[in-house]
């Protein structure tokens, strides 16, 4: 299993995870998008000015059943009719097709925290991506380590 | 004469010491749940995440419905939060019409045929197991408890040997995985005890609940042996040796595993 | 219909932030499975939830296959007035079904 992990994760990536590990903290340098997510992504953020940050994709990083993954994502907001998140979506790298789900919220939303569960084909990177009330767009990269079971019917 | 405060302390820690060293060695078991990751354990631990649940809830709804011009589950056990309560705990247990072993979803079939004068329902059916969830579901928390029936002996020792027996093209025993092996990866995944304690059981796998037979055909075919068909008495028997292997660990049904 | 489970709260005090949390039985077919025949199964998922407070949209998702089976939501609201919550999920095989949910806000 340490080969696969070894495989699927680059060196920069592992020396980045385990001094993570070490600081208590998890970070490691965001691995390019794939073409076809960043078209994804794209498509649902249109022109709009896109950073990384403000939105937390609480997932974890190494799963036992990629069939049923639990996910939750919060975005910082104030859910104030001025100032609040109106698109939460969710994209993969690896899945048979890119979209995973996409959610609208409104003010009478009063905190901008979803949760669902979803299926992961394969060890990927994943991407959730906030629209906010003024336009602009916020996301978050992951990856994920996928196990599957053993003995399949 | 006046006992001071410390000797009573002294004399009470005595006894507690006495008493630990007095008792069995610890319960080394360990439940699917225990090896599971933090976020799954969530899963199951909430009622209203938990996906078997859905299954207990249709269950609720058929132990109250009549099904064709007989009567419903509820008119002669009622309450089912009362009636049910350690029922699935003791199974599989010995039929004295049949003669034979059964397990609970039998048992709710055999009611159906002979009570309720209805067709069994299909073997890993929705109602069969949103019925089997609903019974087992009333002993959650509770121990797994055999039933003593003398009948029982000689098919749980044939259930022993079956689990010993090497099988399959890959020839492998249950024992060989579950106990030599458990805690252990097997491509990637860790090997469970194997334990029974939370069937019928959401496994992430199938997307849905199914049966601890459902479960033992996997194994059976992950070894390319050739499963035998549902409630055969060899099944039965096999279950009837897990549970008493179990004996003792508490009931998680809906249990949700990966 | 299809079973559900949903938990909104049935009291709230006036402003205050409930989380609703639903779970309804369907099994999602992502329509990219083979079947034991080898013939692809068809796609038959749900493809939208939606929540309505009083009326008022308030929360929807888009679902793509890569929703688990039995999907599970949970996602907040503002408890500003009693009345219902209204939850439809709409999908293949012309799927629609709607639950609710009373709630008395203080």
């Amino acid at each position: 299993m340490t080969q696969g992990l070894i495989h699927a994760l680059s060196r920069r990536q592992l020396v980045a995870a385990g001094v993570g590990v070490g600081l208590g903290v998890t970070w490691r340098p965001a691995r390019a998008l794939s073409d076809e997510l960043a078209g994804a992504l794209r498509k649902f953020t249109g022109d709009a000015p896109t950073k990384e940050g403000r939105v937390n994709f609480d997932i974890a990083p190494l799963v036992e059943n990629g069939n049923t993954v639990p996910i939750t994502i919060t975005v910082q907001s104030p859910m104030s009719a001025a100032d609040h998140v109106q698109a939460i979506a969710v994209f993969n790298e690896k899945n048979p097709q890119r979209e995973v789900v996409a959610c609208k919220l409104t003010p009478a939303s009063g905190k901008a925290v979803v949760s669902t569960r979803i299926r992961l084909a394969t060890t990927q990177q994943l991407v959730a991506v906030a629209k906010m009330s003024d336009g602009s767009c916020w996301t978050h990269t992951v990856d994920v380590v996928v196990t599957l079971a053993a003995c399949i019917e | 004469m006046r006992v001071s405060l410390a000797s009573i302390a002294a004399m009470l820690g005595l006894l507690y010491a006495s008493s630990v060293y007095a008792q069995a060695a610890p319960d080394k078991r360990r439940s699917g749940f225990d090896t599971m990751s933090a976020r799954v354990q969530a899963m199951q631990r909430d009622d209203l995440q938990n996906p078997g649940m859905l299954w207990v809830a249709d269950g609720e709804v058929l132990w109250k419905k009549i099904f064709g011009i007989s009567f419903s589950c509820a008119h002669c056990h009622n309450d089912a939060k009362q009636s049910m309560k350690g029922v699935a705990a003791k199974y599989p247990d010995w039929d004295p019409i049949e003669k034979r072993p059964v397990s609970l979803s039998q048992r709710i079939n055999l009611c159906r045929t002979r009570h309720q004068l209805v067709q069994p329902l299909p073997p890993e059916s929705v109602e069969l197991l949103g019925l089997e969830a609903y019974v087992a579901h009333q002993s959650r928390g509770m121990p797994l408890t055999p039933s003593t029936a003398k009948e029982l002996i000689e098919p749980r020792e044939r259930g022993r040997l079956q689990y010993e027996q090497r099988i399959g093209q890959l020839n492998l025993s249950c024992a060989q995985c579950h106990d030599e092996r458990a805690g252990k990866s097997l491509a990637g995944s860790t090997i469970p005890e194997g334990h029974v304690n939370g069937y019928p059981t959401y496994r992430l796998e199938w997307q849905g609940l199914g049966s601890l037979q459902r479960r033992l055909r996997n194994c059976l075919s992950g070894v390319r042996a050739e499963p035998p068909p549902f409630n055969s008495i060899e099944m039965v028997e096999l279950e009837l040796y897990l549970a008493q292997r179990s004996a003792g660990m508490k009931i998680e049904t809906p249990a949700v595993r990966p | 219909m299809a079973r559900t489970l949903i938990h909104a709260p049935t009291t709230a005090r006036k402003g205050e932030v409930i989380e609703v949390r639903t779970l309804i039985a369907h099994p999602m077919e992502t329509g990219y499975r083979a079947g034991s025949d080898g013939r692809t199964l068809p796609r038959d998922i749900i493809r939208r939830f939606s929540c309505r407070y009083n009326g008022e949209l308030v929360f929807s998702a888009d679902l793509y296959p890569a929703i688990s089976a039995n999907p599970y939501f949970a996602f907040h609201v503002v408890a500003n007035a009693s009345g219902s919550f209204s939850f439809t999920w709409e999908g293949d095989n012309g799927f629609a079904q709607t639950e609710s949910a009373a709630i008395t806000v203080a």
